[in-house]
């Protein structure tokens, strides 16, 4: 690794290349259970030519690399499975250009959620991307990677959905671009061209390394609001969320079951968020929301909850710090969750295994779900915070996550940004004949198999 | 136990219809009130159980204190005609629920009762409250509330060991017989609710208002008038105990500020519309708000003081919103005095 090492040096400089253990110690391992995998060298590159010319070596010398953005995506993506160098993108984290009348925005990929959510704030403070629960840290490209949800989901569905175009750095060193912006100046949309996109999003870095990305923007409306629906039969909620959503006025629609603190045990709260310019029109959408649940209003079985200013504050906060908060609940900073995407029809049936699941392994569970679009599908999720001083604890999670994928997938959901052992799971679930196709791509886009290695493989 | 101290013949025979045809949330003339109390005395279905804003005026309508509203609570429990959705209710009996954990302790008089409301330790301050002692927690929760959730039996459940828990754990064992109540609610219920169910109440309760009448009083020499003309928010539970209001009327006029007359004040208050909320009847809410604060905004108020915390948060916002400042009733007083 040595010569590896002094080429590295050469394109980006020695400060911005590492081989210390300290550094290798830090990146061998995310917030979650993951076992931790250590890398030879660590690298942050500041331009898509130097990307270029790092893949082209690790093609040349056949070291693995591993794409990483914020490193919190917390299923151990970034782990380097069979070693070789991560490739931090945190230096690339320029915001390019705002475009006001078409709302949309172009990033490096190392640009943050926070940093895009500030610069928004202070220069186009009319616009807003969608921002995941996530630590400010968390890269732009690395939930759209993932296909991740925030707090537009309602209104614009997964983050991939939201992508309107991507430079990518092939496996093999090209520099490529999909969406509007191959043809175009503008990076306004993936259509109508044939959608490359596909090729790069939820493959976790195994097919090219994103460079930069196009994302749509959405109006910053002045008024907010929250409301949230409460009730004690999970069978109510996929009604409560199919009507919720169809209004077609909410930004956000997510739920959650807790039993801490001890009055929210046994119900379904779900929370819908949304924005007007006017009070008038706020006023609109809150009556559109609530004649939507009419029905469990009047039957009495369910209703929104009062809530107290400070409180329905917290609630409009994008992103939710107070989840911080829940996700450390064992302390000792250990967190990990089965994010399950499935039909919102599956609701009750997601919920009552989440209690089993917990009762089974003898751990605390807490599950939620955020709709994606007017209730196409939603993101469930099954949290599992945990002590990682305690090897005990950590191993308890393990076994409820593992349970909670394949109990996902009995289901007929599908775990998301699913861990390796998980993607095993999910392969074995798979069409073999997608499976093959994937193979397929893999094998032309990336011939040497440099590209974070050990994921979406069979062994 | 603790049956409802109503007489149904009082109201059978009365000819005023006050209850109904006084509401400011149903509209009922005189032939359609008797036919819907007659449902009432009957305990068959009405429009009344579900038309109901829980506002409590009805038992300061009535010329004979029968506890009409009270009548109606009880009638909404009979037939399960829940006010609010049964899950908020559920909710609501576990966050206000006794923790079983009062903790025994010598206070000195006076002892001001803050309810449930830990976190309004803070306004028990300055010359007005020198040497007070504070109780508070969920364990002598007041428990009121529950008529607005058609919920009469928590309050026969909850109510009396609250009492036992005031008494035996604080008053008693220091030697003192008087509790000032810091809200209306408690007030009320220790004067009116508790009495109107039978329930005994070994202690003398005392009314902020009469006690911070009776300090301002005694710092009259202090007091830097506050000049402002104010709004004042009456709250529903001091619909029960009406008997209180001259104490607002001399407290305002010992600190310098003018109670302004306004349409919806005394007898025809409006109801600060949060439990109308709860009850999912947000265009009712939103209506009753409105006609509120655009009373308040004519009579050109600077203040909108309140005494009930559920009217606090209900309304605080809105009255801020329209250049009005929202206060505690005790803390206008310690403005007054500069603390």
């Amino acid at each position: 690794m040595q010569d590896v090492y002094e080429a590295l040096v050469k394109i980006v400089g020695a400060e911005y290349v590492s081989r210390d253990p300290e550094e290798r110690f830090i990146y061998s391992r995310d917030p979650g259970t993951m076992e931790p995998c250590e890398p030879d060298l660590v690298v942050m590159p500041n331009s898509t030519e130097e990307v270029r010319q790092i893949v082209l070596l690790a093609n040349q010398k056949r070291v693995p690399i591993v794409p990483m953005g914020g490193g919190l995506v917390l299923s151990g993506l970034t782990r380097p499975l069979k070693g070789g160098m991560v490739l931090d993108m945190k230096r690339m984290n320029r915001i390019l250009e705002v475009d006001e009348t078409g709302r949309s925005v172009i990033v490096e990929a190392g640009a943050s959620q926070g940093m895009l959510q500030a610069h928004l704030k202070k220069h186009h403070p009319g616009l807003k991307h969608s921002i995941p629960d996530a630590p400010p840290i968390a890269t732009i490209a690395g939930n759209v990677l993932i296909h991740g949800s925030g707090h537009l989901s309602a209104a614009g569905g997964f983050h991939s959905e939201m992508l309107n175009g991507m430079e990518v750095v092939l496996p093999t060193g090209e520099i490529a671009k999909v969406g509007s912006c191959a043809t175009s100046p503008y990076w306004f949309s993936r259509a109508p061209l044939p959608d490359l996109a596909g090729l790069f999003i939820g493959w976790h870095g195994t097919t090219g390394i994103a460079t930069k990305l196009g994302i749509k923007l959405y109006p910053e409306r002045p008024l907010g609001d929250v409301g949230m629906f409460a009730t004690e039969d999970p069978e109510l909620v996929p009604g409560v969320l199919h009507q919720l959503a169809g209004v077609a006025v909410a930004e956000d629609i997510t739920a959650f079951m807790a039993n801490a603190p001890a009055w929210l045990r046994g119900f379904q709260i779900v929370n819908v968020k949304y924005g007007a310019e006017t009070k008038e029109e706020l006023r609109l959408k809150r009556d559109l929301l609530r004649e939507s649940v009419r029905r469990y209003i009047d039957d009495k079985v369910g209703g929104f909850m009062p809530l107290p200013p400070e409180m329905k504050q917290r609630f409009l906060e994008e992103p939710q710090t107070t989840l911080s908060l829940f996700a450390d609940t064992r302390e000792g900073g250990g967190f990990e969750y089965v994010g399950a995407i499935m039909p919102i029809e599956l609701f009750a049936e997601a919920y009552r295994q989440g209690l089993e699941i917990a009762e089974r392994h003898g751990v605390e569970c807490a599950t939620g779900a955020r709709i994606i679009g007017l209730g196409h599908c939603m993101m469930f999720f099954y949290g599992y915070a945990f002590n990682r001083a305690e090897p005990a604890d950590v191993k308890l999670a393990q076994e409820a996550l593992e349970d909670t994928n394949a109990t996902v997938l009995e289901m007929g959901g599908i775990p998301w940004k699913a861990e390796a052992p998980a993607q095993k799971q999910i392969i074995e679930k798979m069409d073999p004949n997608t499976f093959a196709l994937m193979n397929r791509i893999r094998e032309v886009l990336d011939p040497k198999g440099i590209m974070n290695p050990g994921n979406w493989e069979t062994d | 136990m603790y049956e409802l101290r109503y007489d149904p013949e009082i109201c059978a025979q009365c000819e005023t219809f006050d209850c109904l045809t006084r509401c400011q949330y149903m509209d009922l003339d005189i032939p359609a009130a008797r036919e819907e109390r007659q449902r009432l005395l009957d305990g068959e279905d009405s429009r009344v159980l579900r038309e109901c804003a829980t506002c409590y005026a009805c038992e300061e309508y009535c010329p004979y204190g029968n506890h009409p509203f009270y009548l109606i609570v009880e009638r909404q429990e009979e037939r399960q005609e829940w006010p609010v959705p049964t899950p908020l209710t559920h909710q609501q009996l576990r966050i206000m629920g006794p923790r079983g954990d009062v903790q025994p302790r010598k206070v000195e008089p006076p002892v001001i009762n803050l309810c449930a409301f830990t976190m309004l330790a803070g306004c028990i301050r300055g010359k007005l409250f020198e040497g007070s002692s504070t109780i508070a927690g969920r364990d002598i929760f007041c428990n009121v509330m529950w008529l607005h959730f058609g919920k009469n039996s928590v309050i026969r459940e909850r109510l009396p060991k609250v009492i036992e828990n005031i008494t035996s754990s604080f008053l008693e064992p220091s030697g003192v017989d008087e509790l000032i109540c810091f809200h209306d609610e408690c007030y009320a219920t220790y004067t009116q609710l508790a009495p109107a169910f039978g329930i005994e109440v070994p202690f003398k309760p005392v009314h902020l208002f009469d006690y911070l009448a009776q300090r301002l009083g005694e710092l009259k020499g202090e007091i830097r008038p506050i000049g402002e003309r104010i709004a004042y928010q009456r709250p529903c539970s001091n619909r029960l105990i009406p008997e209180t209001q001259h104490w607002v009327d001399e407290i305002f006029e010992l600190i310098g500020a003018e109670r302004v007359e306004r349409e919806y004040d005394r007898e025809n208050a409006l109801c600060c519309a949060t439990t109308i909320r709860i009850a999912q009847r947000d265009n009712l809410a939103d209506d009753v708000q409105k006609r509120n604060l655009d009373d308040m905004e004519a009579v050109g108020a600077k203040y909108c003081v309140f005494n009930c915390p559920a009217c606090m948060m209900g309304l605080s916002g809105p009255v801020a919103e329209r250049g009005m400042t929202p206060i505690l009733m005790s803390d206008l007083c310690q403005i007054a005095l500069g603390d």
